[in-house]
Parts: structure tokens; sequence; C-alpha cells
């Protein structure tokens, strides 16, 4: 069934279609939709759900975490300070292995307040324990919700679904709803091995020493690593059910591109259409936008880019210092590998800001007048 | 009735003897924190989770891979205790569980200071869950620093005797009381039989329940382990902490009335933390209980 739904409501649709059973959640601007549908269909019956309406996002993690850890399958949105002020939770959910999906909507971090995309809020929890999948459209959404539980529960590690603020989280598209039946055949109920059960005492998370923790650690590390190949195959899965496939990255005309745009979000759409007019006027490019940023998509990432001459990192977001996120993780794809091109990196987009198709022709002009990138990053649309 | 059935009768078990809480924790000796436990195991049974945020308790219970309970323990984040438990609520609701009682056990830190908002959001919701505070008055697991539990006088490591906290104790069962939750109790160590039967009374209640427990800390303290259950016993006989009950935040009722209450000053000179007060300082403490008696007395009418 093909509905016409705005990016909130496609987040709302697909912990519909997941069949969370409990839902816990705060509300935030530019999250609000996405709460506001769920709890009328909680309300309705067409969920059968718990909704907790907590008073802060700290509660909304950790009430997703009780719920999980009682064998529930746990779901919640938020954006930028609430994802903030979840921060502490957001470790505790990655390193006690609860496999929640939560949506997150990209809004600038104030101050000055903001209500306007950018990634600065999602990326400052990269180190979480969390996996982040960055969504383009609407469809997307939907799709990588469903997914997403697959492989959280899977691997019993929390997932994070994300959109941008407006761009995506206002806008209205066709979505093509996965039929209940089918879903419910791709992703069965929530079975965890161990849960809080009586008839089955256990104490989780208790005091760990010195001889314990690291192990603990190194399995979370190394279940995050089988993600990417779990993650390309449940795609697969998908595809096989709903005629859409869904991966690491996404490459468009990338094959016989002399010049590659790395993208994320909806600004991955955008650069699909400036291809198409550098194309028109000779230029030879390609769009790379990388869905999955954890785990990061190294080898996808290299196969890609090994076979281009040049490639140029957007950035909507700054780790101040070091410059574009996605750049550092490029680069680091890249590092030591034999006949990788340089990779330029711009910071654009932030606070909302629009990027638009100029914004990236004045990113491709650039690196064409240049041979080697340096280490400086280059900032499109800045008053300076 | 023959003289072996009087005897016999003399000696009934006035508490469950089930325990859910096995020996080999890691409680300082004398431990008020530790009875507590015990006292509400006893009551509330096998079918129980139990939530706990940093506190003692997040270290009494055993390191990774033991556990000295019997019954499932979640330990979570300090100010999570009430959240946490109310997603575990929900939790086993949805996947057929209604029957397990679902607690948070938090200490006067993570209940009085950085767990309140959730308490409070938890209560305000009446959240079906039994919320138990056991009060020793300071931040013990971190080496005895002042709580907005701490007491009018007393010295901490951050209240040291130069500088004793001047500010009286946060009135918890007030704050809990205005939430009009439908249980609300305070209970105390030294009367397991009132604290097991409140207890039991809750779990047969829906809704938020609240519990503050009082539970002395000999290392906090500087009491003698062997007096803890003598203070507690003293904090109930000199109206320091009265046994009471409130229902649905209106209906108030005093456990035990002590007609002639015995001045505090026994009391606090059995404690190390009080060491320092000087005459008129107790003074102050016996005018505050007086005072805290008579508003109860009124509340209770």
């Amino acid at each position: 069934m093909k509905k016409v739904m705005m990016g909130n409501h496609a987040l709302s649709y697909g912990a519909m279609l997941a069949r969370a059973q409990v839902v816990s959640a705060y509300p935030i601007t530019p999250q609000t939709q996405v709460v506001e549908l769920l709890s009328e269909m909680c309300a309705d019956g067409t969920l059968e759900a718990q909704f907790i309406k907590v008073e802060s996002e700290h509660s909304a993690m950790a009430s997703c975490i009780g719920a999980s850890v009682a064998g529930a399958r746990a779901f919640t949105a938020t954006s930028s300070q609430g994802l903030a002020l979840m921060h502490e939770m957001l470790h505790w959910a990655g390193g006690g292995r609860h496999p929640i999906v939560m949506g997150e909507v990209n809004r600038a971090m104030a101050p000055g307040w903001s209500i306007w995309t950018d990634q600065n809020d999602s990326l400052s929890q990269r180190d979480t324990g969390w996996m982040q999948f960055y969504c383009s459209s609407n469809q997307e959404v939907v799709d990588t919700v469903i997914q997403a539980f697959k492989v959280a529960e899977t691997l019993m590690i929390p997932a994070m679904v994300i959109l941008d603020a407006f761009a995506l989280s206002h806008t209205y598209e066709v979505v093509d709803v996965p039929e209940q039946a089918l879903v419910d055949k791709y992703l069965p109920p929530f079975k965890p091995a161990i849960r809080l059960n009586p008839a089955d005492p256990r104490a989780f998370g208790g005091l760990t020493g010195s001889e314990h923790y690291m192990e603990l650690r190194y399995k979370l590390e190394k279940d995050m690593e089988k993600a990417p190949a779990l993650i390309e195959e449940t795609g697969r899965e998908y595809e096989k059910l709903f005629g859409r496939r869904l991966g690491l990255i996404d490459a468009y005309r990338c094959d016989d591109a002399d010049f590659v745009f790395v993208t994320s979000g909806t600004a991955g759409y955008t650069a699909r259409v400036a291809v198409d007019e550098l194309r028109a006027s000779g230029v030879k490019a390609g769009n790379l936008r990388i869905k999955v940023f954890r785990p990061f998509p190294y080898r996808q990432v290299r196969e890609v880019l090994g076979r281009v001459k040049k490639a140029a990192v957007l950035d909507r977001n700054c780790s101040y210092g070091a410059g574009g996120i996605f750049y550092q993780e490029v680069k680091s794809a890249v590092y030591s590998s034999p006949g990788m091109p340089p990779i330029f990196g711009y910071i654009a987009g932030l606070g909302g800001r629009d990027i638009m198709t100029d914004s990236f022709k004045e990113i491709a002009a650039h690196a064409a007048s240049r041979d080697r990138a340096d280490e400086e990053i280059v900032w499109i649309g800045v008053k300076k | 009735m023959t003289q072996e059935a009087k005897k016999e009768k003399k000696f009934t078990m006035t508490l469950p003897a089930d325990e859910l809480m096995a020996c080999g924790h890691l409680a300082c000796q004398g431990c008020g924190a530790t009875l507590a436990m015990r006292y509400m195991l006893k009551a509330l049974g096998q079918k129980t989770v139990l939530c706990i945020p940093a506190c003692c308790w997040a270290v009494i219970d055993g390191p990774y891979p033991y556990s000295s309970m019997d019954v499932p323990v979640y330990h979570c984040a300090f100010e999570t205790a009430a959240s946490t438990a109310t997603g575990v609520k929900a939790g086993l609701e949805m996947t057929g569980d209604a029957e397990t009682t679902v607690v948070a056990w938090g200490g006067d830190g993570g209940t009085f200071d950085i767990g309140i908002q959730a308490l409070s959001g938890a209560a305000e919701r009446n959240e079906d869950i039994i919320y138990v505070c056991y009060d020793n008055e300071a931040y013990m697991n971190t080496g005895i620093q002042r709580s907005s539990a701490t007491p009018y006088g007393a010295w901490t490591t951050t209240t040291p005797v130069k500088h004793f906290k001047n500010r009286p104790k946060k009135d918890i069962v007030a704050i809990m009381a205005a939430h009009r939750i439908p249980y609300l109790a305070t209970a105390s160590v030294a009367y397991p039989e009132d604290f097991v039967k409140k207890m039991n009374k809750a779990k047969g209640i829906r809704g938020t329940r609240f519990f503050h427990v009082y539970a002395p800390c000999p290392t906090g303290w500087k009491s003698r382990p062997e007096d803890t259950i003598k203070l507690a016993r003293m904090a109930v006989q000199n109206g320091y902490f009265p046994l009471i009950e409130i229902e649905n935040g209106e209906k108030t009722t005093v456990n035990m009335l002590i007609k002639q209450r015995k001045p505090v000053d026994e009391y606090l000179r059995l404690q190390g933390r009080f060491r320092h007060l000087q005459p008129e300082q107790v003074a102050a403490i016996q005018a505050e209980i007086e005072t805290r008696w008579e508003r109860l007395l009124k509340a209770a009418a």
C-alpha cells in the first residue's frame, strides 16, 4: 500500500510494523510527530504496545532499557538536546547489549538555539556502542527501522535510525508501506536468550572488575564487526520480500567516475542531482552515500574510492579541532591502501543552512583546481 | 491448652522463613540496608525483580558474575531506579507476566537527590512499581559525603565539623505524599514485623508505592555495628523517624504512637557524626523533632 507521509511518520510506521511492544519517549522539536502518531496507534490498538510518557529523554532511554531487558521490543525517538541528555544511557544500552531501536532526527546543538538540521548530535554519540543508519528518503526510514530491529536483536546491539530535521522529518514523500504479514515473516518476535525472569534469577550489569570488563567490551567490538555482513545479508533478504535492497552504502554512477562525492543523509540525494548536472557538462562525477556510519563500512568505501581519481567528503558536522567527522573516517578507510585517490574535506549546511546542487558544483570546482588534498578543511557557503 | 501447645505458640514465627538474600554479600558489619533488603524480600517473595542504581547495594549484591540475590537484579544508572523499573514493569507485562512485583531499590542519594526527577515522573504517572529508599543519611558508598537526606548537625566528609550540615533533612515523605500516590510508608529495620506487614499491604496495591526505610550505617555514622538496631529503635521512640503510612496522599496513620518520647540526646551521643554538637544545637534538633511530631499528629487527626 502506498501512502504519502512525512519522515517522522515513517519512523512511527516502521515501529508499528516492527510490532514494538514498549514505546517510551519525550517530545522535542523536530521529533514530535513520531511520538504523537505512536501514541495514537497505542491508544486505538493499531499497535499493541505500552506507551510510557516519561518526564525526560534520560528516563525514556532508561525505561526502554528496562523494557528490553525484561524481554520486550522497545522503541523511542529523540533529537539533539534530548539525545545529548540520553548520553549516559546510550552507553548503558550499548554496553548492556539491549537491542533498542531509536529514531533520531538530526538537529543542531545549542547554543544558540537551533531546531534545524546538522549531524553533530548523533555523531557525538558514535562511541556509545550503537549502530547508526543515516537515511535519505522516507521509504528508507520505514524500511531501515524494520531492518534495524532485525540486526539489533541478532547481535544484541542497539541501533539509531537517523534522518535530517525538516529536510526529511517534515517532508512528505510517497512511501510503499510494507505488508504486515511479510514484515512478520522477516522480523520474528524478540526472544532474548536471557532476560529478567524470576524463574531464572540473574544479575545484570553488576560491579565488574578488571579481570572481566575488557572481555565484555571485546565481545561488543567483535559483534559490531559482524554487523556489516549482517546488514548486507538482511538487506538482500529484505529485497527478496519487498523489492528494495538495504545496504551499507549507496553508490550512484560511481562505476566509471573520475570524481566522487562522499555524502550522507538528504545531502546524498541532492548530490545525485549535482552528479547528473556535472555529467551533462562533461565531468565524470559520482556520489557515494554512506548509509551506515557505525559500524563504518571501511571495505565498501575503499572498493568504490579505489576506482576514482579524486573524492570529496561533504560533512554536515564538525569535530572542532579535527574537522568533518565522515572525512576522518573516509581518510582512515583509504590510508595505507595503495592506489587510493586524494580525499578532500568540506563542511557545509550546519544549523540547517541549505546544501544546494551549487554547493556540490563549488566543491567539484575546488577539488578540480588542485592535485592534492592538504589538511585544510574547506567551508562551503560560510560568511567569513 | 496443654503446656506443650502454649510453649509452641510462644515461638510462632512472626516473619516468613524464606530467605531470598543469601550470605556472602559484601555489606559492612551492622549494615541496616542489608537487613532492609532481607525483610523486604521475605514479604515480596520469589516473583520480584529488583532495579538497583548506584548505591551501597550496587556493591553489596556482589561483583560480576556473582549475586547474593535469589531474584533477578538489574543494576541501573544512578538516577534511573524509578524509570528503569517503569520500563521493566511495562516489558514484563507486554511479555505476559503481569504478576511479578518490580522494585526500585535506591539509597538516599539516588532518591532525595539525583534520582528525584525520575521518581517524581513515575509517581505522577502512578507507575505500577514499589520504590524503596533505604536511607542512611549520606553518600555512604562513595565515602560519607552529605546528601539532602543528611540531617542538621551531622558531620560528613563534605560537611566537616567546622562547617557541619546546617540545613534540615529534605522531607521526602511530604514530597511523595504531594504526588498523591496510593501508598506511602516509613519503615525501620528495628521493627521488622511492621516493615513486612506494610510491604505485604503494598504488594496488594496497584500503582506507585513508596517506602522510606531508616537504615543505620555504622561506617558513616561512626557508631558501633552492634548498635544498629538500638539506634533504629531509638529513632522511632524519640520521634526522629516516626513509623507512618499515607494513603492517596491524604489518609495519614501513625503506626506507633509514642506517648513518652525519649530525648534525642542519647541517640545523638551514640554516633560519632554528632560528637561536635553543642547543647544549644542538640536543643535545636530536639525542638525540630517536637515541631514535626505535632505536625504529624495534626495530619493524622
